[in-house]
């Protein structure tokens, strides 16, 4: 993991001293609420429904041992023992005091952790996939080029006041774990014919109101032009963007506009003055932070263990719980283990400090002292011995942290809702606890295979909907909870946006409805045949009429309400 | 006389802004006495005027830009402004940190950068590495100067430190 050294450990003590003032000033009257608005987000302080939610970041998804606990016991006094962590390597906190949060932001400084840029128009917390460095498939570790990019934005002083938020992330590739294309901004790692590392550019990505795709901006570019293409990029779009409209102001709404190859022709334009600059990355540089994120001391061990081998044969939910959380190690006799937060009954995403406490505990003990968080919203031990996972396991289910769903329908994804957030129309919490009481069943749930439920309370999409195979929308109908349904959607390089098959349902009718379009999907598929390919291969109408059939009930209100 | 921060000093300061009322034309409006800021159409319609007022009345000029404004228009002529002001209508407005970047960093102008409008003590260090020196700002100005060293270090290259952090380190 990155390790702070004196300089950077200075910038966030000093970033906690300036937002001390500034909420003392704002508490004194000396500062109004609009210009104290813009300082809050940068800090990740929101106004919610019952106060303040604060937003901690967990760039790129790395967080140590004792980082975590620090986490789990600002949760607890600070909170109400709980931590939710998001879908983009973020932990929050829904119930803590805007008075408190200088003194939160101090104690998270003592661990290197902070809430600098987690919120606001500014460049936000970068991702990355939560298989780096341990993939086998990936062309290279994105961590270094991540951490890279995270002190490059922080405290960027050309782009602290931005259109619209700003979104960045890198990928090993070719898998794409940190799903680049719903980025403003998504930084792949390729090589070049002749083997030289660098990126493929994608820009204009992202979700909410208007779900886009990101097009290719640039199909190479040399790892050491990184930060100057980036800053060409963003000077772009702080001239260019629109400020008239915040719902017309993110990058990919400027790049729409202009089209791809005219928004490419203004940055190469703007490019050419920065290439070669100082911001050019060195070799040093980057040696400096690779060396971070240097193999762990990995012992030399045999590809298979027999005590793993034997404990799965004989423990029949140990071996279910192997076959849906374990991801390959490219290091044999290691395998990288989803701890799950979605145990049923509980809110997707969330974890008590007590969880937290023992996460860390078991990484020190079955790992590096290092966690990681997931944009599915669940954790992630990512070097364990084969050996050590049934005594691992044991202890995570012991715990509620061994759901055995991991990429299945009941791994959901879903936004705190409107049981937290003023923004929502509905609570997305009850809704992803019904659908996974339905299916609760492993068996079932393991027939259906592969299959991706993403929920959101609004149409800012927090929950990814518009990306679920099964996305689900919270819409407002005079005062009523309904659900917008999408199918088709994906993640990763076979990105797709979801469509709406038909009028919003009802939420006490959306699990029966789901589980029609899922009946549908059984019955249609060939062998092997994931439920998005069936979906792909026979079209939005078949799912259409299966999820309304004997739903005529719901069609007179949607009518009735107008 | 106004105060205002320059060069990390609060000094008194005999500039005017010159800003278009509703039914002012550039090309027609009365320039006031004494070292006056007129906006970029004024500057583009009456630079004849603005050079002979300085040469027979001795009262100097300078260009304030607009957030939509193209810093290039002025690059031909930076020498011979002894200041240029950037405009915030509203704070969270940032173009005006890009702008000045342009001014500095690619069109090499060395005179007095100042910003002016809705500026306060909480944008002053970030506008101060983006490339300003002065600050007309809203509160006091003896309040505003200690937001100037919010920060003792930077990541990146600005225009006020061409050299990024890593640069540094290495050395």
């Amino acid at each position: 993991m990155y390790q702070y050294d004196p300089i950077d450990r200075q910038l966030v003590q000093q970033r906690v001293a300036q937002y001390r003032d500034q909420t003392r000033r704002f508490l004194a009257g000396e500062l109004s609420e609009d210009e104290f608005r813009p300082l809050r987000l940068q800090n990740g302080l929101y106004i919610q429904r019952h106060g303040p939610m604060f937003r901690i970041a967990i760039p790129y998804g790395h967080v140590s041992s004792r980082q975590l606990r620090a986490l789990a016991r600002i949760a607890r006094v600070y909170d109400r023992g709980v931590g939710h962590f998001s879908t983009r390597h973020n932990m929050q906190l829904n119930w803590v005091r805007l008075d408190q949060v200088p003194d939160i932001l101090a104690e998270l400084a003592k661990f290197d952790l902070h809430a600098i840029q987690t919120s606001g128009n500014c460049v936000r917390n970068v991702t990355a996939d939560p298989l780096a460095g341990v993939s086998a498939q990936e062309i290279a570790d994105p961590r270094p080029w991540a951490e890279i990019v995270r002190q490059w934005s922080a405290f960027n002083p050309e782009f602290a006041y931005l259109p619209r938020k700003f979104k960045i992330a890198v990928s090993g590739g070719p898998d794409d774990g940190a799903n680049v294309r719903i980025h403003d901004l998504g930084l792949q790692l390729v090589r070049d014919g002749a083997g030289e590392l660098g990126f493929k550019v994608w820009v204009g990505g992202g979700l909410g109101r208007t779900p886009i795709l990101g097009q290719v901006l640039r199909e190479f570019l040399p790892w050491r032009h990184l930060l100057s293409y980036a800053e060409a990029v963003l000077r772009v779009y702080n001239l260019h963007g629109r400020r008239d409209n915040a719902f017309k102001a993110r990058i990919k709404i400027l790049v729409k506009a202009l089209g791809i190859a005219e928004f490419a022709r203004q940055v190469e334009a703007e490019w050419a003055h920065l290439e070669d600059a100082p911001a050019t990355l060195t070799e040093t540089e980057v040696a400096r932070v690779a060396g971070h994120f240097d193999n762990p001391a990995y012992e030399a061990l045999p590809r298979l263990d027999a005590g793993f081998e034997f404990a799965r044969r004989r423990d029949a939910a140990f071996a279910a719980w192997a076959a849906h959380n374990l991801h390959a190690h490219r290091v044999p006799g290691y395998a990288a283990v989803t701890v799950s937060l979605k145990a049923p009954g509980h809110a997707p995403g969330d974890a008590t400090s007590e969880q937290m406490e023992l996460v860390a505990d078991l990484a020190e003990r079955y790992g590096f002292a290092e966690i990681r968080t997931t944009q599915t919203q669940n954790l992630l031990l990512p070097d364990v011995r084969l050996r050590d996972l049934h005594e691992l396991w044991l202890a995570l289910r012991e715990a509620k942290l061994a759901t055995p769903t991991v990429g299945r329908i009941a791994d959901i994804t879903a936004c705190p809702g409107g049981d937290f957030c003023a923004l929502a129309n509905a609570r997305s919490i009850p809704l992803a606890q019904a659908i996974q009481a339905r299916f609760c069943d492993l068996e079932t749930q393991d027939d259906i295979g592969e299959l991706k439920l993403n929920i959101s309370g609004c149409m800012n999409a927090c929950g990814h909907h518009h990306v679920g195979q099964i996305g689900l929308l919270g819409v407002d109908r005079n005062g009523e909870e309904y659900y917008q349904v999408t199918l088709g959607g994906a993640w990763g390089l076979e990105a797709s946006l979801g469509e709406v098959i038909g009028p919003a349902v009802a939420r006490d009718a959306v699990p029966a409805t789901i589980h029609r379009i899922v009946e549908n999907y059984r019955n249609h598929r060939r062998p092997h045949e994931r439920f998005i390919d069936t979906f792909n291969r026979i079209g939005a109408a078949s799912f259409r009429d299966a999820a309304y059939q004997n739903e005529s009930t719901q069609y007179e209100r949607e009518t009735a309400n107008g | 006389m106004a105060k205002i921060i320059k060069h990390r000093e609060i000094v008194e300061d005999a500039w005017t802004v010159l800003r278009l009322a509703a039914n002012e034309a550039p090309d027609s409006v009365r320039l006031p006495a004494g070292p006056t800021l007129v906006p970029l159409s004024v500057w583009r319609a009456r630079k004849e005027d603005l050079i002979r007022r300085e040469w027979e009345q001795g009262a100097p000029y300078g260009v304030w830009l607009a957030p939509t404004d193209d810093a290039a228009e002025l690059a031909a002529d930076l020498d011979d402004l002894p200041v240029v002001a950037v405009d915030f209508p509203k704070f969270t407005d940032g173009r005006g940190y890009s702008i000045a970047t342009l001014l500095r960093t690619r069109y090499g102008y060395r005179h007095e950068l100042r910003a002016i409008g809705d500026v306060g003590r909480d944008q002053l260090h970030y506008l101060y590495r983006s490339g300003f020196d002065a600050w007309a700002t809203k509160q006091e100005p003896e309040a505003a100067l200690a937001g100037l060293d919010d920060f003792s270090e930077a990541y990146q290259s600005a225009a006020n430190q061409p050299l990024p952090l890593f640069r540094r380190r290495a050395s």
